[in-house]
């Protein structure tokens, strides 16, 4: 990948990066279903993307994306957390059956419908937990106009290759507010290469290697095609707990925190000497790294630590916050999510949370919090 | 039995289980019209019918409880092919709780065929009472007969706009009829009635299929309408979004000294976003980052509606607005939503209409009688005033934005020059 050098500048907004982004890659197919603040994805879904699709709801819509990806399409979605609520039933049937998609969740303020238009950072707990089981479905984060780029591709790439629905988190105030914007940053994304199963012997669906099974479209003539939301074995067949069914199960599992591996995404601008890490995702990093360059402008020492892989989390995330003296998460939430999920209910002394409801985080709490 | 289709005659049913007969009959006609094997993908629901699967030499999917039609929709999309036949098992249940998937199939008429195994009660889960039980039937949560009526699915699905539905008891050889379902070019749902033999049967003695259709007013028959089949639709695309987002070159000078967060506020309406876009555009082409983002009721039509514009020199990380620098005031909504903030200003200065009231702030306030050029075009107005008060950007920057946009004919520009200079 690489980028261009002539400087062209544009006023635009995250939503048209990520859908144009995620089209480039390869996605397809966009099913849509209204909800603030997710509707300017949608808008520009139904703009870009060969297939679009109105459905007349958030079941509807991941049902159908789920037929479009059996016959070899990549299908993506955006929604925010009451239309998540319903897709969960059919999330989890898309990760059992193992098929590529991806889902733009828009975070906004709740519980329950909450308000509509005012962003928060609230749903990541509730990721961390949504496949019966707990097996980890992945979670890329954006926290810049670059990464509504860089990872929407990302995104479908993932979903593509471990064959698996994939969750692009974003939040209200990332996909909605305009910026200039200089497209030379921009690298260049290729559509992701899909394998199709190409052996002339039976075809086994759940059969895997290197965890992921070989795809191949259902309602072709050269193999028998068989997609399974039930506990099944590898020839895709419903099973009550056979072992060969029951290591496929875990397979799951096993695929995801993985293969995952080669997916870990994160900004770690490290400086020396620094005893303080700023560590913040999503909206919250912009405040992390407004916060950070005031710092440094008047010679504070500060690291800064932006996960954008959240989901299965990454071990040089937990690594890198016992190192420092003094780590702050900044997140727009009353209850520390990302802290929770790195320490569980212990945090330790040395970790505070800077939280924040129906506003956005600013600079300058991070700031004062860092010279307490 | 045995056909192409099945890979066994002996299917994993109670005996005497109407699931039987549909399977094999649904095969049957399946190969009366010349389908092969590979040309059909089967999906089936939750409920004892789903347990068909492994006796299928077909494509086979199976998901959720209810959710079958919708995702089988979902592979007609996606294939869009005349000769791959896309066949939904669905219970009666599985139709209760997912009857607005199979509505919605009907309306967009898609290509593909629903059995609807009605047995009248949840058969998988205990003989409980469905959407589709009949007035009067005994079921295992109904044991003095359901005090309700079901559904008329076929009467639902004509509604909606079905090619073909059709109500059949599950008796003797029903695959001809099966067959004209499955031959129909577009949505088609055959409801098969039948009587769960675990549950229906032992709960409902001496009741016969023909006689529970006839006295709950569910008789076989045929319902249909005249329609084209599904064709996906064509709209125009582009290939790239960004043509849509105009370059914008660094034409004019700027005179910031330091990052200014400007808060404008007005009524919905009334011009409030696309006066800051263009002040956005203006400023870029002025060669500053921007930021901007609106906001307003859900209902966006009526009430405030504001927009917070951050301009600087630098890249801008943080767009979040607390206390702004400039407050662009043009009505009495955009006052109300502005008005706490325009308080806590320490410096800075309010930009509001005459005729408004003036908040108590400690920043300068400079008036002026922005909507004497019309309410729609007051905050252009007020942007433009702005521009020419603090000379942080040209008045020349916003005009070839308005220019460039191709909006210079919306506004009554000479009036709004005129008013600038008095």
């Amino acid at each position: 990948m690489h980028k261009k050098n002539k400087d062209s500048i544009v006023l635009t907004d995250g939503s048209c990066l990520i859908i144009e982004a995620l089209a480039r890659a390869g996605a397809d197919a966009f099913i849509g279903y209204p909800i603030t603040p997710a509707n300017l994805l949608y808008q520009y879904g139904s703009q870009r993307m060969e297939l679009m699709l109105s459905a007349p709801d958030e079941i509807t819509t991941l049902q159908w994306m789920s037929g479009l990806s059996m016959t070899g399409k990549l299908p993506v979605t955006a929604t925010s957390f009451p239309g998540f609520a319903l897709m969960t039933e059919s999330v989890n049937m898309a990760y059992m059956m193992e098929l590529p998609m991806v889902i733009i969740l828009v975070q906004r303020l709740g519980p329950a419908t909450g308000t509509a238009t005012c962003g928060a950072q609230g749903d990541l707990l509730l990721l961390n937990g949504i496949i019966s089981g707990g097996h980890p479905i992945p979670v890329l984060a954006t926290s810049d106009f670059e990464d509504c780029w860089v990872l929407a591709a990302k995104s479908a790439e993932i979903a593509i290759t471990l064959r698996t629905p994939v969750i692009l988190l974003t939040s209200k105030e990332e996909v909605m507010t305009h910026r200039s914007f200089n497209m030379k940053n921009l690298s260049d994304i290729s559509p992701v290469v899909r394998k199709e199963y190409q052996s002339a012997q039976k075809y086994k669906p759940y059969a895997a290697t290197n965890l992921v099974p070989d795809f191949i479209p259902v309602g072709q003539n050269k193999h028998q095609v068989r997609f399974n939301a039930s506990t099944h074995d590898q020839a895709g067949i419903l099973q009550h707990s056979t072992k060969e069914a029951i290591d496929n199960t875990i397979r799951l599992e096993e695929k995801i925190t993985k293969r995952m591996q080669e997916f870990q995404y994160y900004i770690l601008d490290e400086q020396e000497d620094a005893n303080t890490l700023l560590v913040a995702y999503g909206i919250s990093a912009s405040a992390a790294r407004s916060a950070t360059s005031q710092l440094r402008e008047k010679k504070k020492k500060v690291s800064l630590l932006i996960p954008q892989t959240m989901l299965p989390v990454q071990d040089i995330y937990l690594t890198k916050c016992l190192e420092y003296q003094k780590v702050i998460i900044a997140e727009e939430s009353i209850n520390n999510q990302f802290g929770r999920i790195l320490f569980g209910q212990s945090i330790p002394d040395h970790v505070t949370c800077i939280g924040s409801i129906a506003k956005m985080i600013t600079p300058e709490q991070i700031v004062e919090e860092v010279y307490l | 039995m045995s056909t192409n289709l099945l890979n066994t005659d002996s299917l994993p049913y109670c005996k005497g289980c109407g699931h039987d007969l549909i399977a094999k009959h649904t095969t049957k006609a399946l190969e009366k019209l010349n389908y092969k094997a590979l040309d059909v993908i089967i999906v089936t629901d939750i409920g004892c019918h789903g347990i068909i699967d492994k006796c299928l030499n077909t494509h086979t999917v199976h998901g959720l409880h209810g959710r079958s039609v919708a995702l089988g929709a979902g592979i007609a999309l996606g294939l869009n092919h005349p000769d791959k036949k896309i066949i939904v098992f669905i219970g009666d249940g599985g139709a209760t709780i997912g009857l607005q998937h199979i509505l919605e199939a009907a309306r967009l008429n898609l290509n593909m065929t629903v059995m609807v195994h009605n047995n009248m009660l949840y058969g998988m889960t205990g003989g409980q009472t469905s959407g589709l039980t009949p007035y009067g039937f005994r079921t295992t949560t109904s044991y003095d007969g359901n005090p309700f009526g079901g559904y008329d699915l076929c009467g639902l699905l004509q509604s909606a706009g079905s090619s073909y539905a059709c109500r059949i008891l599950g008796i003797g050889d029903i695959s001809d009829k099966l067959a004209v379902a499955i031959g129909t070019k577009g949505f088609s749902l055959a409801e098969v009635i039948e009587i769960c033999p675990g549950f229906g049967m032992k709960l409902n003695p001496k009741r016969k299929l023909g006689e529970i259709a006839e006295s709950s007013g569910r008789k076989p028959g045929e319902w249909i309408n005249r329609r084209d089949k599904f064709e996906m639709p064509v709209t125009k695309k582009t290939n790239n979004l960004f043509e849509r987002a105009p370059l914008i070159k660094k034409e004019f000078t700027h005179y910031l000294k330091q990052k200014t967060t400007i808060l404008i506020s007005g009524s919905a309406g009334e011009g409030i976003q696309l006066a800051a876009t263009i002040l956005s555009k203006a400023s870029m082409r002025s060669g500053l980052s921007v930021t901007q983002k609106g906001s307003y009721p859900v209902t966006v039509g009526v009430g405030f509606s504001a927009a917070e514009v951050n301009l600087s020199d630098k890249h801008i990380f943080f767009h979040g607005i607390t206390q702004p620098d400039i407050a662009i005031i043009t009505s009495e909504d955009g006052l109300a939503y502005a008005k706490q903030r325009i308080k806590q200003m320490q410096n800075g200065m309010l930009i509001i209409d005459t005729s408004l009231e003036k908040p108590i702030t400690k920043a300068e306030i400079v008036e002026r009688d922005f909507r004497m050029v019309g309410a729609k075009y007051a905050a252009l107005y007020a942007i433009l005033y702005y521009a020419l008060k603090t000379g942080v950007i040209s008045t020349e920057a916003v005009f070839k934005t308005l220019d460039q946009e191709g909006l210079q004919d919306k506004f009554p520009l000479a009036l709004i020059k005129d008013a600038l200079v008095k």
